[in-house]
């Protein structure tokens, strides 16, 4: 049994946790809800032995520790996914899997052995990947498989999964909840962090609900509803939000033809998108969406023919798609969609620079206005847009890299994963925004795995296959089914 | 912005200089700073280009084989083609941005590492000044159309030596460029996050060459300066592990070695205070031999410091 009794954590300004209480017995699953910053990431921290307590007692079987690093918390059998993904891209996934504690023979590295271990962690998690497989090949989705499997390597007693689908796709997660029944009929308690709240009915046994710091109430089984939980979170009820649809016979804003990626050089890809729609491109992970939106933000190089409004577009580098107010709110938001080593500020002012300089310096003032209504807009929750932009919180993090954009007057938005990882308050928020920026007349092209979120978001749904678009489904007829259907191949 | 770091450099600079004047009073004679503040002058030029290359995260290795060889070649347009010195000192400058471009294409196109493309420049440079020269020391005494930019170059105005006015003249320009231009911050992302800035729309690769360029330039002025200071080009040793000052004077002076991260004051700073030790060494008639063990020292007590610091920031703002 594991005990947390009354464990508070303060930061410079902010009490993370106020003492907080909540137990895990073995062959347990809790989810612990919670928006972003209400401080679950810091609570699992202090069990997985990241950040030491500043008051407050944590027990395994009676026995009080206080860990001070990850390893002592392993050698208690408590083992921390944690959401950002700490596999190594150099190494291949057995070498990755064994980090640290290495297979030896006659003191060399013991491969095969590692590789064959590895073949039963990954049929396991059901990543068909080769053990030989450098990491740096696999998807965020795949990556993630990797970190699981490698939870599943180790004696765990005591598992946590902080957003463990927030990449994964749906077939993906259904693997991810027969691992997590097999583990629980193992005895190894579970607390299971994420934000989507179809998939906490369906693994936990209870729900304890985190809010500003403090324990906020549970739910047993029974009481698990969506709304119910969504309540536990937030304090208040959030109403799902409804996509009106363009006007008819708008203009077609982005019109792409035959758009050949470097994934998959040989399979043309085209669609467009009238103005006021978005599109929503679903598909497996790994069916050559990112890719789509990457050639054509100008990040790899493409073949095929681009117009925007009518005209024409060669894109070679993002500046290109830029200057023709095409933009890109990518995947990866910690390393490619920001530069979270910036300040707030200047993360929305990077691309715009040109606007806010005279003879090449730069204008300091009107950068900072610029950056503050950006910041203001998009109800981005930040001390001074002179704060780090490694500090906010995720869904306040896809707001900074919206309002960088928002700002420069777009006419066609590719958002790839716009809600990954990110809690159900900031969701809606960015829902919202999508909407109503669509009823100002942009083109939108969501990339996104959250069927849900697909089917709530988009006006059509393209769904694509190894590099195919195997089709695109108008609104009556998007279905959970159909995507799925297309999405593994089958026919319209 | 805050100006802790150079703070903090400038009072131990004070300080060095204070105690090595209390110790030998000939450090404040005017002969001494002429001398000293010359030296400041020619290597803190080169340090700044090596600035703006370690902001990318690169490293240009091949400062001190730039100087042989364009220290060479510069002898033997004067002497041997008896050029217009201004049109030489030109040539030379630009020989050095050439090099330069050379060195940022390779890294940005080639796709090469910095320091394995200007490792080898390092080695090739200066086996060329050797072969051209047939490893021969050269001057300047040939050259009576040079005269006097010579003794300009190693003249003085206002108290200050002419490479001195240049450092400060080039000092400011690189401080309004990094810290003050729209082409500073972009240089920073890039230098920060090269994924990130190239999703914001920023020609990275563009970037990452003009730094090598700016570095191949200054590099070139340097060398002429260095070249019209010691009137004497020994193939072989000219300029050997100049580049090593320069990366030492960016790393105390507040630069990361993995880039996107600079002070144009700290350099500057940085540099002074390694010439004032240099310079304290033979002013208390140390052994010369200890000059490297007390600029390492220094370096890596400075470095130390500054990680303690980093660390206790991190903890109370984690």
């Amino acid at each position: 049994m594991l005990h947390i009794h009354g464990v508070s954590k303060r930061f410079p300004g902010v009490i993370a946790l106020d003492s907080v209480d909540i137990s895990l017995a073995p062959g347990e699953v809790v989810a612990l809800l919670g928006e972003n910053g209400a401080g679950k990431s810091t609570l699992m921290k202090i069990i997985g032995g990241v950040y030491q307590a500043d008051a407050g007692s944590l027990t395994v079987d009676e026995v009080s520790y206080s860990f001070r690093s990850p390893s002592e918390a392993l050698d208690k059998g408590i083992r921390v996914v944690f959401q950002e993904l700490s596999v190594l891209e150099n190494l291949d996934i057995s070498e990755n899997i064994f980090l640290g504690r290495e297979l030896k023979k006659g003191g060399l590295v013991d491969r095969k052995r590692m590789r064959d271990l590895t073949v039963d962690y990954l049929e396991k998690v059901g990543l068909k990947r080769s053990p030989s497989t450098p990491v740096a090949a696999l998807s965020i989705a795949e990556r993630q498989l990797v970190e699981i499997a490698k939870a599943f390597s180790m004696k765990v007693r005591y598992l946590i999964l902080d957003e463990p689908t927030s990449s994964l796709t749906l077939e993906e997660s259904n693997r991810l909840f027969e691992i997590i029944a097999d583990l629980k009929s193992e005895g190894v308690g579970i607390f299971y962090i994420s934000h989507r709240l179809d998939e906490i009915g369906v693994v936990a046994d209870r729900v304890v609900g985190l809010r500003d710091g403090r324990n906020a109430g549970a739910l047993t089984k029974e009481e698990i509803t969506h709304e119910a939980m969504v309540k536990l979170m937030v304090g208040r009820d959030i109403a799902p939000s409804v996509n009106s649809g363009p006007s008819s016979a708008s203009e077609v804003v982005l019109d792409v033809q035959e758009l050949r990626t470097s994934r998959y050089p040989s399979i043309p890809v085209s669609f467009s998108i009238r103005a006021g729609e978005i599109l929503g491109l679903a598909g497996l992970v790994g069916a050559g969406r990112s890719e789509v939106t990457r050639a054509l933000f100008g990040i790899d190089p493409c073949q095929g023919s681009i117009s925007i409004q009518g005209e024409s577009l060669k894109v070679k580098s993002p500046k290109d798609a830029i200057n023709a107010g095409m933009f890109l709110v990518p995947e990866d938001r910690r390393n490619a969609g920001l530069t979270t080593t910036m300040s707030v500020g200047e993360n929305i002012v990077l691309p715009a620079w040109k606007k806010f300089s005279s003879l090449g310096l730069k204008k300091q003032g009107s950068a900072r206005k610029y950056a503050a209504e950006g910041v203001e807009q998009l109800n981005v929750k930040t001390p001074s847009i002179d704060q780090i932009a490694a500090n906010l919180s995720g869904g306040n993090q896809q707001k900074v890299v919206l309002a960088r954009w928002l700002q420069m007057n777009p006419k066609v938005m590719i958002i790839d994963e716009p809600t990954r990882g990110i809690d159900v308050g900031s969701k809606a928020e960015i829902y919202t925004e999508l909407r109503r920026l669509a009823a100002q007349g942009l083109a939108i092209l969501m990339v996104s795995s959250d069927m849900e979120e697909v089917l709530a978001v988009s006006d059509r749904v393209g769904v694509m296959h190894e590099g195919h678009l195997s089709g695109i489904l108008d609104r009556k007829d998007a279905s959970e089914e159909a995507i799925m259907n297309l999405a593994v191949g089958g026919a319209v | 912005m805050k100006f802790g770091k150079e703070l903090s450099i400038f009072l131990i600079l004070a300080a060095v200089c204070m105690f090595t004047g209390v110790k030998n009073p000939n450090f404040f004679s005017q002969a001494n700073i002429l001398n000293t503040t010359k030296m400041i002058g020619i290597y803190g030029i080169f340090s700044i280009g090596m600035g703006f290359v370690i902001i990318t995260g690169g490293i240009d290795l091949s400062v001190g084989s730039v100087f042989a060889l364009l220290g060479v070649g510069l002898s033997m347009l004067l002497t041997e083609h008896h050029m217009n010195p201004w049109l030489a000192v030109l040539l030379a400058v630009t020989a050095g941005g050439v090099l330069g471009l050379l060195h940022g294409v390779l890294v940005t196109k080639a796709k090469l590492q910095s320091f394995i493309v200007t490792l080898c420049g390092l080695m090739i440079y200066r086996s060329l000044a050797r072969t051209i020269t047939g490893d021969n020391t050269r001057n300047f005494s040939d050259a009576p159309q040079a005269k006097a930019l010579i003794e300009f170059v190693n003249g003085d105005w206002k108290g200050l030596p002419t490479p001195m006015w240049l450092l400060i003249v080039t000092a400011v320009i690189a401080f309004i460029v990094l810290h003050r231009s729209v082409f500073g911050i972009r240089l920073l992302a890039t230098g920060q996050n090269e994924e990130s800035a190239r999703f914001a729309g920023i020609s990275t690769q563009r970037i990452t060459l003009i730094t090598y360029v700016v570095c191949g330039l200054l590099a070139g002025v340097s060398a002429v300066l260095l070249a019209f200071y010691t009137s004497s080009i020994s193939p072989n040793g000219h300029g050997i592990g100049y580049e090593l000052y320069a990366v030492a004077a960016c790393v105390l002076g507040g630069f990361s070695l993995r880039g996107g991260d600079g002070s144009i004051i700290g350099v500057v700073l940085a540099t002074a205070l390694l010439q004032v030790l240099r310079n304290m060494i033979n002013m208390l008639q140390w052994s010369q031999q200890l000059e490297f063990s007390l600029v390492g020292g220094v370096i890596l007590v400075g470095v130390l410091i500054d990680g303690a610091i980093r660390n206790r920031k991190k903890r109370i703002t984690a």
